[in-house]
């Protein structure tokens, strides 16, 4: 590549991708979100026998009639899907497979019907259905702005109207709107999208340029305009990445090198997107894990001072806690440790006991447990002896204000299914003054 | 043997293994299922053909089979983190690993034979003349072996897990509950379909199986409810596209594999419209009988509670009703004695007054609430 001056056909090329990726992009959030997601795919499909027709009805090759043929049988296909799934009892899956492989098999038909036709160069219908972004001509370029800033405008103007369609199309009618007309206009919308895309990346990957940033964008956000803008951002960004290096290493195709890239960016965002990522739901998982084996402790430490008559600041060595849940005894600091520096526990030497503040915490856990137990055996009735394990998950779950409520609920109990005390929250005040 | 005999069974044996599996992708919501993996097992072919340097049929099959079941895995992973939803998962997925195909084969293709078309538009005009060979021996057509095997291996597999199946795709909780695992199932028949794909496109074409996993089954599913029945017609209608379409494709002189696909998509119009109980002209029919019924109950319950003779006009004007409209709605009803026209409009008959005693008040109330609802 000399510098970064760009040759004729690469600018072309480049303008084409970031074009196709900026309205696919966006036009890929509303069928990721409709769960449509492969109605691009069954779309480009369709679009053969129009391209067809289209040939043998101008014999010519130029762009516009084979874009509007495309155009007519994509939205035909469109349709008949729409009235397939209305009028019979098949899914929306199977009346995609079926527009897609017979609309294909039909354009099959008529493509090796010109191919004995004496017309002669007929060759090259076939870059419209397998993509080759180098042959991008500038009227193909043009095309494609305009077409794209038709859509886009499309969807300004009509955003209201078609965020309700995806979000609550029942809504919408209720209030008078033409739903059914405005799910013909997003249809045509993608129709449009598609056909524009054929000839960059062709008729297979073309879904993924649809999907794949809306896809990747979902991740980060739960508002529809941010996610608009970054299935944009990723569309185009994905579209520069593959005119880039396509232009600069050679046979490297552009198409699947920009649905790689938009690829890369759909993993990255599943593994780090805020809150929705794989990673954060490692740390997440993490936490509350950790929380649970604290929260085990401090109960563990109550329990055993509760055998000892209730002598909590007598030391509780280390062993026996280590026996209590067979854990070692590394697994058993991993746990002590943070407590220890919050100031809810005390080591000293091979042993341990809770400070005040620990052992109100002790018995706030310990309060949930016991009411809980109390609540399945008497308000579900279930026997004493199978209300402990899940006493030992909802510990950990229920809120102060859940407790509260079960506390009135059952009567301000004392005791606990098995005849222990239930600790109250009093101890708060008094925990100060004990020894 | 002929090759167009040859040709006939090789589309019939795909067309029957296709619609054996197909079936069970259309009943689970899956049909798109078979074009996803049909596109991604490119790089696994590509691989294997790197690997043992020729085109060995079996490290072919080897090899897209391993990427079909990559697939399924890749979608059901994406699919059961609830980050993407499945159409979503499959979107993604396999334009990504066809990608990885396709970018293998332009880097390399120089050094290696090997395209694209040859890869996935396998053409079924050619099944009679690539002839499996053991040495000096010919063994006849390789298309007819291995559609043949992949024909067997569904039949064997539908009638050894027919119960499993049917209750795994109707009632995956009664089949959780039953001892035999959803996603097991759900697994070796994604892959039956990753090596019905494999086995048959190489001979065949991608797009001939994608229409046979799909238009056969939906059309046959079109015309009965019972699993048994489907799976048998979609088999008949799948080898009668393929006999069919054979012979169209002769006499368009075109394609042999897409005229195939369009005689199953003409044979699923068919159904589409006439099926007795779920075409779309009975329910058109059903639904215009059902409007009619009403909109006659409705003018006697109007008549008996106006309790005089009303004109057309006045009729016309208290329904919004057309002319025409209103004259379907009287004629039906003068045909049954329930109202007769006199001179001073239309009038409820005895008989028509008894109807309404017997029938009509609260039944029509009943179904005004349930149409509304």
């Amino acid at each position: 590549m000399p510098g970064f001056e760009l040759s004729f056909t690469a600018r072309n090329v480049l303008t084409g991708a970031v074009l196709l990726g900026i309205s696919g992009g966006v036009m890929g959030c509303f069928a990721l979100l409709r769960r449509q997601a492969l109605l691009g795919d069954a779309l480009a499909h369709a679009a053969l026998p129009g391209i067809c027709i289209a040939y043998l009805l101008t014999g010519a090759k130029t762009p516009l009639p084979l874009f509007l043929g495309a155009l007519a049988a994509g939205l035909l296909g469109a349709l008949v899907i729409l009235a397939a799934v209305r009028w019979s009892r098949l899914q929306q899956d199977a009346a995609m497979g079926i527009v897609l492989s017979v609309f294909f098999g039909l354009g099959i038909v008529l493509l090796t019907y010109i191919q004995r036709l004496p017309l002669g160069n007929q060759s090259g219908l076939d870059k419209y259905l397998f993509g080759q972004a180098a042959t991008l001509t500038p009227e193909d370029v043009r095309v494609m702005a305009i077409l794209s800033a038709v859509v886009l405008v499309t969807l300004a103007l009509f955003y209201k109207e078609l965020k309700l369609l995806t979000f609550d199309a029942d809504y919408g009618a209720s209030l008078g709107l033409p739903m059914r007309r405005l799910e013909i206009l997003l249809t045509l919308l993608l129709v449009v999208v598609v056909v524009v895309g054929l000839q960059t990346v062709g008729v297979v990957l073309i879904v993924a340029t649809v999907v794949t940033p809306a896809a990747a964008a979902r991740q980060w956000t739960d508002r529809l305009g941010v996610m608009l803008l970054l299935a944009a951002a990723i569309g185009a960004g994905a579209g520069v990445v593959g005119a880039l290096l396509s232009a600069s290493i050679a046979r490297l195709p552009t198409g699947p090198v920009i649905v790689l890239a938009t690829s890369a960016v759909l993993v990255a965002s599943l593994f780090f997107a805020p809150r929705r990522g794989y990673l954060w739901a490692v740390l997440r998982d993490r936490r509350v894990e950790n929380r649970i084996r604290r929260e085990n402790l401090l109960k563990d430490l109550y329990r055993v001072a509760e055998d000892r008559g209730g002598a909590w600041r007598d030391l509780v060595a280390w062993p026996l806690l280590m026996g209590l849940r067979g854990q070692s005894s590394r697994r058993l600091s991993r746990s002590a440790r943070p407590l220890q520096r919050r100031g809810l526990l005390e080591r000293s030497g091979d042993a341990v006991r809770l400070t005040p503040e620990g052992h109100r915490q002790a018995a706030e856990v310990v309060r949930k447990h016991r009411l809980w137990e109390l609540y399945l055996t008497h308000r579900l009735e279930l026997p004493s002896d199978h209300v402990h394990r899940d006493a030992e998950a909802m510990e950990h779950a229920l809120t102060t204000e859940a407790v509260e409520d079960l506390d009135a609920r059952l009567g301000y109990p004392e005791q606990d299914p098995h005849g222990r005390p239930i600790p109250r929250p009093e101890l708060r005040t008094t925990a100060g003054s004990l020894p | 043997m002929s090759p167009t005999l040859v040709i006939m069974i090789v589309g019939s044996l795909v067309a029957g293994s296709c619609a054996l599996v197909g079936s069970f992708l259309v009943l689970r919501k899956m049909a798109l299922m078979g074009d996803a993996i049909s596109h991604s097992v490119l790089p696994g072919i590509v691989i294997a053909f790197f690997l043992t340097g020729d085109r060995a049929p079996l490290a072919m099959v080897l090899g897209a089979g391993a990427l079909g079941v990559l697939t399924v895995f890749l979608v059901e992973m994406f699919h059961r983190s609830g980050r993407l939803k499945e159409d979503a998962s499959i979107g993604v997925v396999f334009p990504a690993l066809f990608s990885i195909g396709v970018i293998l084969i332009s880097r390399y293709a120089a050094q290696v034979d090997l395209d694209l078309d040859c890869v996935l538009y396998g053409e079924i005009a050619y099944a009679p003349w690539d002839l499996l060979l053991w040495g000096d021996r010919s063994f006849g057509p390789k298309a007819l072996w291995v559609t043949g095997a992949v024909f067997v291996l569904n039949l064997i597999l539908v009638l050894v897990l027919y119960k499993e199946l049917k209750i795994s795709t109707f009632d995956p909780e009664l089949a959780a509950s039953l001892g035999f695992s959803p996603v097991l199932l759900h697994y070796v028949l994604m892959s039956a379909v990753s090596v019905t794909v494999v086995g048959s496109f190489e001979s065949v074409g991608a797009i001939l199986v994608v229409a046979m996993l799909v238009v056969p089954p939906a059309t046959a599913f079109l015309l009965t409810d019972r699993l048994s029945r489907m799976l048998v017609l979609a088999v008949i209608l799948g080898v009668v596209c393929a006999v069919g379409g054979y012979g169209l494709a002769r006499w368009w002189d075109c394609s042999i594999a897409g005229a195939m696909a369009t005689l199953a998509g003409g044979l699923f119009a068919v159904a589409l419209i006439f099926s007795p109980r779920y075409g779309a002209l009975s329910k058109v029919l059903t639904h215009r009988r059902m409007a009619r019924r009403l909109a006659g109950r409705l003018l006697l319950l109007h008549l008996d509670e106006r309790g005089e003779p009303l004109a057309p006009d006045t009729l016309l004007r208290r329904f919004g009703w057309g002319k025409r409209r209103l004259e379907s709605v009287i004629r039906p009803l003068t045909r049954a004695g329930w109202v007769d026209r006199g001179t001073g409009g239309l009038r409820l008959t005895a008989a028509g007054a008894e109807l309404l005693e017997e029938t009509g008040g609260e039944e029509l109330a009943h179904r005004l609430g349930r149409e509304s609802a």
